[in-house]
Formats: structure tokens, sequence, C-alpha cells
């Protein structure tokens, strides 16, 4: 860019206050580098300006505009109101909703540079983020949630008016417990047609028919063991089993709870879900929002609508945000998912307009293809964490956060340095990143794998150990009963090596 | 497109309602603080925030999760400096300690105690609850200070109400002799010699030039009084109120306490509430109270607070003395002109026999003429209470007192088991003083 083209436009504001009139202004310039520019597709915004004791309330309530109302969330506003007026903890900049329209609060203390880097951050990265990547579009309805919540809220309120607000809080107390494990990881089948249905009942006779040998009936007392196998086998398809939510397994099956109580479970589920595919995408979700916002404001400076001052203060923010302690830091507390999705997606650009030879080998289709506009938005739509590093974390990242893997055997009194930054350990720090980033692997998998409904009804769990990793004793009582209070019989929990 | 919404004037307390519930859900460990905190503090601030630490087993939010201490895990962490593959790293001796790169699925075994803030007005609540006080008292007690609108000169902007006429016309008045606003008389002159030189049926020619002049004065006369407004809103002058809070002149406030051996734990708790409950009363009503506290067995002296609740002296009991010192220190430093005088005594009623007579004389001749409000407890057993229902039963010096209360309409006295029970002591206090306010 030359220098006469830089300066062609006057800023779009100078000094620090803001009015809603430079608001619009900003936030017009921004969607047109983000439409014309980035060919971002995102919901319409809605930019709501709050001030800090509303921020403080957004907190508590998991950053919904309306939740309905539980004691937890205000102990959570207590905790992070002490610990806010203490100057422990700042407060956000913004809070951004999936929702359609996208929903961003911004706060007023921000000044007028922060609001624009809060605007593209938000109303526009994290939005094109929650309308095009599959887990969102796949699992949450943006343009429903505000309506389900605010149904959700009346339902309760009414409840507590019907029931009394204790016997409310308990059913609470115990979804929310069981809120982890309220999600469907999968996407459930469908149940088949009458004619798919037909269709398999006559290749399985056909496939017996042909299969009959009367040796197997020689052999003894066979009969009788696949007989209570079969009736096993035929409850647990009946129930679904094994099934991994739990809250939709007691919502649907418990044989003590009351209509209303399995309608309570079912809003606990349904924001559950809503909220899994944010914990599956929160480094490409912040990566994405960061990578955007540089572009942006970057392109902005460019094109002179941005001052030198408020370029710097923007700057100033991005870096601190961005930042990655080392190990040894008293501050570091694991990857800072800002700082690595940024600088993987900052990375993605390099390697297709400037690859080295080893990006040549490790990313064939895409080095040198100068196309990062399209792999950048083929991997925010199609990826999830997971699944994002184990593509896309090259070398040079890898190098230039000095990573490296560590393998802790509980028993031991040491920690393995399992691979650091070189050729034979590339792979090993991938591979393992991939795995820290993977929600199922982080969180207990826990199923309901039987219970006779006819018989002791004694409901049957089972803790699938991965790599001999047991659950937390004291958390884990405490969850069952709670489990046991919405199941109304015994509760057998097992762990089972993978 | 993109819209933009100010909230910044939705109402804040959207999690009043959730701080409501956590309270309700920890009310017996909030109780407790704040019975704690009406113990140890001083009289002077029990209406204060308080600071409750909640044991956090009771608020905990169980989900499964991994224990931190078991299995295989692997991790990454940035920053390498000298590792290489295969090296051994020694473990930090505490296992949360954590800088020896540990992430990840570590979430921490969760904090053992919850601290939080009680507001002023949440603790008053909790304090007024077994004291059961009426709601209108309760709010009374809770506003800090009454404010008054007082005159405070004029000034260019307020509500049409409060337009101050006599000022604005001032102005007006001095703004239109400053501009030589002609006035109406003027005119009508002008028009009276208009309408007598036009009279004239064959005017010369110096009348005709003088009528055309006349016309043009007249002209520019009215000109001037259109442009000139009578009254402009430059001289508008609004009366300017400003809100100060009620001048509250002094008092002092003389606890007296009976501290021989049978006054244990629970009575002295019991005395300390109702002493509180008198003291947020006196603070609403004046700027600065002065507390003094007497103690008395079988002679009384003047100690300071932290003395008086939590030391103990043995020895027989003389309630004049306590009576007689407190007259002494009114005499000496709380002349009865310049203060008012509040006199709380709690005792639970033993007295050496024959000393009941000398208190009443020195409360009937001396104390009572000097004090605005004598309050007297009785700390009695709860087992008691049931069968003193009789006012004019008791110790000989509560038929005694009853001798005072008769005759004086300030002495009020009490038989208190329960904090209950305390809150009657003052009801004619408070119902007098709320029906002034």
């Amino acid at each position: 860019m030359t220098q006469a083209a830089r300066k062609s436009a006057s800023p779009l504001f100078e000094g620090a206050d803001w009015t809603f009139d430079t608001l619009r202004r900003v936030h017009d310039a921004i969607e047109m580098v983000a439409r014309k520019d980035l060919a971002l597709d995102f919901y319409t915004n809605q930019i709501e300006i709050i001030s800090s004791e509303q921020m403080l309330d957004a907190y508590s309530s998991i950053g919904m505009p309306l939740m309905y109302r539980h004691w937890s969330f205000g102990k959570h506003f207590m905790q992070s109101e002490r610990s806010y007026r203490k100057g422990a903890m700042g407060l956000a900049y913004e809070i951004v909703i999936n929702s359609d329209p996208c929903i961003s609060y911004c706060m007023e203390e921000n000044s007028m540079a922060m609001q624009t880097l809060v605007m593209a951050h938000a109303a526009f990265g994290h939005n094109h983020f929650f309308k095009t990547n599959h887990l969102f579009r796949q699992w949450t309805d943006a343009a429903g949630i505000l309506d389900y919540l605010e149904y959700a809220r009346g339902y309760i309120a009414d409840c507590e008016e019907a029931h009394g607000p204790s016997a409310v809080e308990d059913i609470l107390d115990a979804g929310h417990a069981l809120m982890p494990n309220g999600v469907f990881r999968y996407r459930r089948k469908q149940p088949p047609s009458l004619r798919q249905e037909q269709e398999r009942q006559r290749e399985r006779r056909a496939h017996e028919e042909q299969a009959v040998s009367y040796l197997w009936s020689i052999l003894p007392d066979t009969a009788h063991t696949s007989k209570t196998d079969a009736q096993i086998r035929e409850r647990k398809r009946e129930l679904h089993l094994p099934e991994e939510n739990l809250l939709y397994f007691l919502e649907h099956y418990s044989p003590v709870l009351q209509p209303w109580q399995r309608e309570v479970l079912r809003i606990i589920r349904n924001i559950a879900q809503y909220f899994y595919p944010q914990k599956q995408t929160k480094l490409m979700n912040e990566g994405c929002a960061c990578f955007v916002h540089f572009h942006i404001i970057n392109t902005l400076h460019e094109q002179g609508l941005l001052s030198d001052g408020a370029m710097l203060e923007i700057l100033h923010n991005h870096t601190n945000v961005l930042f990655q302690p080392d190990f040894d830091d008293p501050r570091f507390s694991g990857i800072n998912p800002y700082a690595l999705g940024f600088a993987m997606m900052q990375d993605i650009q390099r390697i297709c307009n400037d690859p080295r030879e080893e990006d040549r080998a490790w990313f064939p289709d895409i080095a040198g293809s100068r196309d990062w506009k399209n792999v950048l938005a083929e991997a925010w739509a199609n990826y999830r964490d997971e699944s994002f590093i184990q593509q896309f974390l090259s070398p040079a990242v890898m190098r230039r956060f000095r990573m490296f893997a560590l393998s802790d055997n509980a028993d031991d009194p040491f920690y393995l340095v399992s691979g650091i930054h070189d050729e034979r350990g590339f792979h090993v720090i991938r591979d393992t990143l991939a795995q820290n980033h993977d929600v199922a692997s982080l969180e207990p998998h826990i199923e309901v794998v039987d219970v006779d409904l006819l018989g002791d009804r004694c409901l049957k769990l089972q803790h699938v150990k991965r790599n001999g990793v047991t659950l937390d004793d004291e958390q884990r009582d405490a969850t069952l009963a709670h489990l046991e209070r919405l199941w109304g019989y015994d509760v057998a929990l097992e762990a089972v090596e993978s | 497109m993109g819209h933009f919404v100010d909230r910044r004037l939705n109402p804040k307390d959207k999690s009043l309602g959730n701080r409501r519930r956590f309270l309700k859900r920890v009310r017996t460990h909030v109780k407790k603080a704040v019975d704690d905190a009406v113990r140890e503090r001083a009289i002077a601030d029990a209406d204060r925030g308080e600071n409750v630490v909640i044991p956090s087993g009771s608020i905990a939010e169980p989900i499964f999760r991994h224990s931190a201490t078991s299995g295989h895990r692997d991790h990454v962490s940035s920053g390498n400096k000298s590792f290489n593959t295969g090296d051994r790293i020694k473990k930090p001796a505490t296992k949360e300690a954590g800088g020896g790169g540990k992430t990840g699925s570590n979430e921490g075994s969760g904090e053992d105690e919850f601290l939080f803030v009680l507001s002023r007005d949440e603790f008053l609540d909790l304090f007024f609850e077994d004291m059961e006080l009426p709601n209108l008292v309760k709010r009374g007690l809770k506003q800090i200070e009454m404010k008054k609108p007082h005159r405070a000169g004029f000034s260019v902007s307020g509500s049409p109400a409060n337009i101050n006429v006599t000022r604005t016309m001032r102005n007006a008045l001095g703004r239109r002799l400053a501009l030589k606003r002609p006035n109406d008389q003027e005119v009508r002159a002008l028009r009276a010699e208009i309408f007598a030189l036009e009279a004239v049926s064959s005017p010369t020619a110096k009348q005709r030039k003088q009528l055309a002049a006349l016309h043009g004065l007249l002209e520019e006369t009215l000109r001037r009084q259109r442009v000139i407004a009578y009254i402009d809103p430059l001289d508008v002058r609004y009366n300017y109120f400003e809100h100060r809070p009620e001048p509250r002149e002094k008092a002092v406030m003389f606890c007296l306490m009976d501290v021989s051996a049978s006054m244990g734990e629970r009575e002295k708790d019991l005395a300390k509430r109702f002493f509180v409950l008198l003291h947020l009363f006196l603070s609403r009503r004046y700027t600065s109270i002065d507390l003094v506290f007497v103690r008395h067995t079988h002679n009384a002296q003047e100690v300071d607070e932290d003395t008086f609740f939590h030391s103990r002296e043995t020895g027989g009991t003389v309630v004049s003395t306590a009576l007689s010192e407190a007259a002494r220190l009114v005499d000496e430093r709380y002349p009865p002109s310049e203060c008012n005088i509040y006199m709380a005594q709690a005792s639970d009623g033993e007295n050496f026999s024959g000393d009941s007579d000398k208190c009443v004389r020195l409360l009937d001749d001396h104390l009572m003429r000097c004090c605005q409000y004598f309050a007297y407890v009785e700390i009695v057993d709860e087992a008691e209470i049931g069968f003193l229902n009789n006012e004019d039963n008791g110790v000989e010096l509560w038929r005694h007192y009853r001798r005072v209360a008769e005759k004086w309409p300030n002495f009020a006295m009490k038989r208190i088991a329960r904090p209950a029970d305390i809150y009657p002591v003052f009801r004619e206090l408070f119902a007098k003083k709320t029906a002034e306010a």
C-alpha cells in the first residue's frame, strides 16, 4: 500500500470518547471489510451498551441475558463481585451470545478504540464462527435460544409458584450436578421407516434360514442362558441402552419424577446442549475472533480510518490478550487458547502465502496455494479444537511456543518429557495437544448400561476409565446422591478399564 | 446492518433474586455470623455490613470429574528452555503446587471457604429477625439520615411550581428600566396628543409636521415595546431548595448492668441486644451519641465497653450504687440542658434487701427529672417467664420499679427471656417518635 493511498481517508474518530453515532459509523466500516475483504457470513448484529454492574449480572447467569433463578447464580455473582471490587479481576470488555440476531454486550467504560476492537472481535469474529461452524449449526438454534430461555424462566417461576421454591431448587440442584452428563455427543439414529424395517426383517430372516445348523441345538444348556441374554438385550434395546446422556435417560425413564420435574430436567439438558459446542471450540472460536479483529483493524488502519493513537491502544490490548506465559512463569495456567488459536490461524495464512520446505512436506494441500481465505473459512466451518490441532498445528507454531509434552504417571515421582519441538517430537506434541483439547476425553465418560424396571430398578452406571484415571471420590458420591434423588431407587456406579 | 441498544438505564439488580435465594440457602451460617458479630462488635458500630465466611461444603456444586491423583495423563506446556526428550523432571512436593507444567485436566479441588459481604440492610434484617420489630420501625431504623429541603437562594432553572414571582418581576423591571422600554402611560400620552392634533379641523403646516413626527414617535415606541419583552425568560428565577440532613442534637446513653456472677453469657447477650437496639434508635435521632458504661456489683464504676461485657466481678448486688454513679456522671459531664439523656438498665432482678427503696428515691428525686427515657429490663429464665406473667408479682426491685413506672411516663420496664421480648420495652419510644417523624 503506498503512502498516498494510506492517507486517503480521514480517521473515523479521534479521542477516547464514544457516541452512538461514531459506533454506528465504525460498525459500518468494519462490516464493509468483513463482508468484502474476508467474505464473512454473520447474523445481523445487535450491540448493547451496558454498565459494569450489568456486566457482573451477566457473568452470574452464564452470560445469558435472561435466565431462570437459582441460588448458584447468586453465589457466582457474589464471587465475581467480590474479586472485582478487590481489584483481583477485571471485567470482560464484551460478552457475545450465539443468537440470531447476534447480541453482543459492550461495556460503557471502553474507550472508542476499545469499542472498535470489541466490535470487530465479537460482533464479527465470534458471530461468523457461530453462524458457520458445523457444531453450532448442528446443535444450537440461534434464532430460538432467547425465546427458549424466556420460556424456561417463566416455566421455572411457575413451578416455584405451584410447587414451592425448595422443591424446584432440589430438582435444579440435582440437574445442575448432572449437566455435563446431559448432552448428546453424537447425532441420534433416526428411527427407520416402516419400509426399511420390513426390508431389514426380510434380510434377517433370509440370513437365519441360511445359517440354520442343527448341530448347535444338541449342545446342552445353551437355550436357557441365551434366553435370559435375549431378554436383557431386548430390555436394553427398548431403553436405548447404553445411554450416555444421563439427564435424557432420567427425564424419560425415571420412575419417580412428576411431569413438571421432567420438563425442568429437559430445560437444563437443552441449555447444556446449547453450550456444548462452545466447550469444544474454545480455541478455534477465540482464534477466529482474534484473527478477524486483527485483520480488520489493520485494514482500517491502512485505509487511514483509524488514527495511529487508536491503533496503538488496540495493539496494546491485543498483545495483552494474546500473551502466553512460559511454564515456569507464575502466571502460567496452561496454553492460552487465544494465543494458540490466533498463532495457528496466522500460520495458516503464512503457509499459504509464503511456505518453507518444511511446510510443503507437512501441508502439501495448502502450502503456497495463496488461498488462505478459503482455507481458513473451511477450517472455521468444519473443525473443532481437537481436529483443528490435529490437522493444522505446524512445526513453526510448536517451535515458536517452544512446546514440550510431558507424560505424567500418578505413581511416579517424576514427569517424563515425551517430546520437544524437534523432528521426533512434533507428532507427539501434536497428538497430545489435540487430545488435551478433546472435551470427550477431559470429562469422565459415564453411561447407563442396564436397569431392570420390572425388578429391583437399580440403575447401573458404568464409568469407562481412560489410562486408569479414576473419579474424584468426594464429588462422585455427592453427585450420585443427586442422581439417586432423581431416580428414586438405588444407583450403582462401576468403573471399567477401556 | 447493526442495531445499537443502550441498556445502561435498565434495572441493575437483575441478580438480586439469585442473591436472596443464596442467602436463604446459607441462612443458618449467615445468621450465626450476624449473631457472632453482634456479640463481638462495639455497640456503636453494630449496624455495619459484615463479612461472612461459609464452609464451601454446604454450597458445593458437585459434578462427576476426574481425580487429579490417579492414572496416567499427558500434557503440553510452552516455554521449554532446557528439556530434552526422555528427561525426567521431579514433581513438586505439594500436589497442588502446579509449577512444574501441570495443566489440562487438573481442575483443582475447589475452594475450602466461601467469603462474601453482607450489606448493611441484610445485616440489620437478620439482626432484627428474632426481635419481632414492626416493619415500620425496621424501615425507620435502616434509614441512615433524614433529609429535608431547605431554601438556598434562587436558581435560573427549576420547575414552574417553584417560580419566585417577586424576584422575577424585580429582574424584569430592572431590565425594562435599563433598556428604556416605553411604558403604557407614555403610549397613552402620545395617543392623546395625536388625538388632540387630529381633532384640529384645519391644521397649520407646523401642526401637520408635528403630527407626522408624533406618528413616527408612536410607531417607534410601539416597536420598542414589542421588541423589549415585559417579562423575558432571562428574568425568571426559581426558588432553590437544598436537601440538607436534619440537624440532630447530642445525646448520651447510659448502659447500666449488673455484672455479678448470676449474669451468665445468655443474660449478657440479651442485655447487649437490648443496648444495641436502643443505640440504633438513638443514632437515627442524634448526630453524636456518647456511650457510658456503668457496671455494678455491690459498688459501681464506669468502665469501657470491653470490660463491661467481658470481665467478671464477684460480689453482692446493690443496684442503687449504679444509679448514684450515673447521677454523679450526669452532674459532672452531661448537664441535662445540653444533652439528651437516655438510660438503659439490665439486671437479673436481684438486689440487696432494703436497697430498692433507695433506688426509687434516687430515680424519683433525681434521675427521672433529667432523663428523656429510662428503660429497664429484667432478664429472666425462659422457664420462669411462664409463671411470672403477672406484672405485679416479682422480686423486690421489680415491685418497687413498678411504682416508678406508674408515676413517670418516660420509664419503661419489661421482663425478657428471649430476643423477641426486647422490642416491647421500646414500643412507646418508637411509637411516639415515628408518629412525630
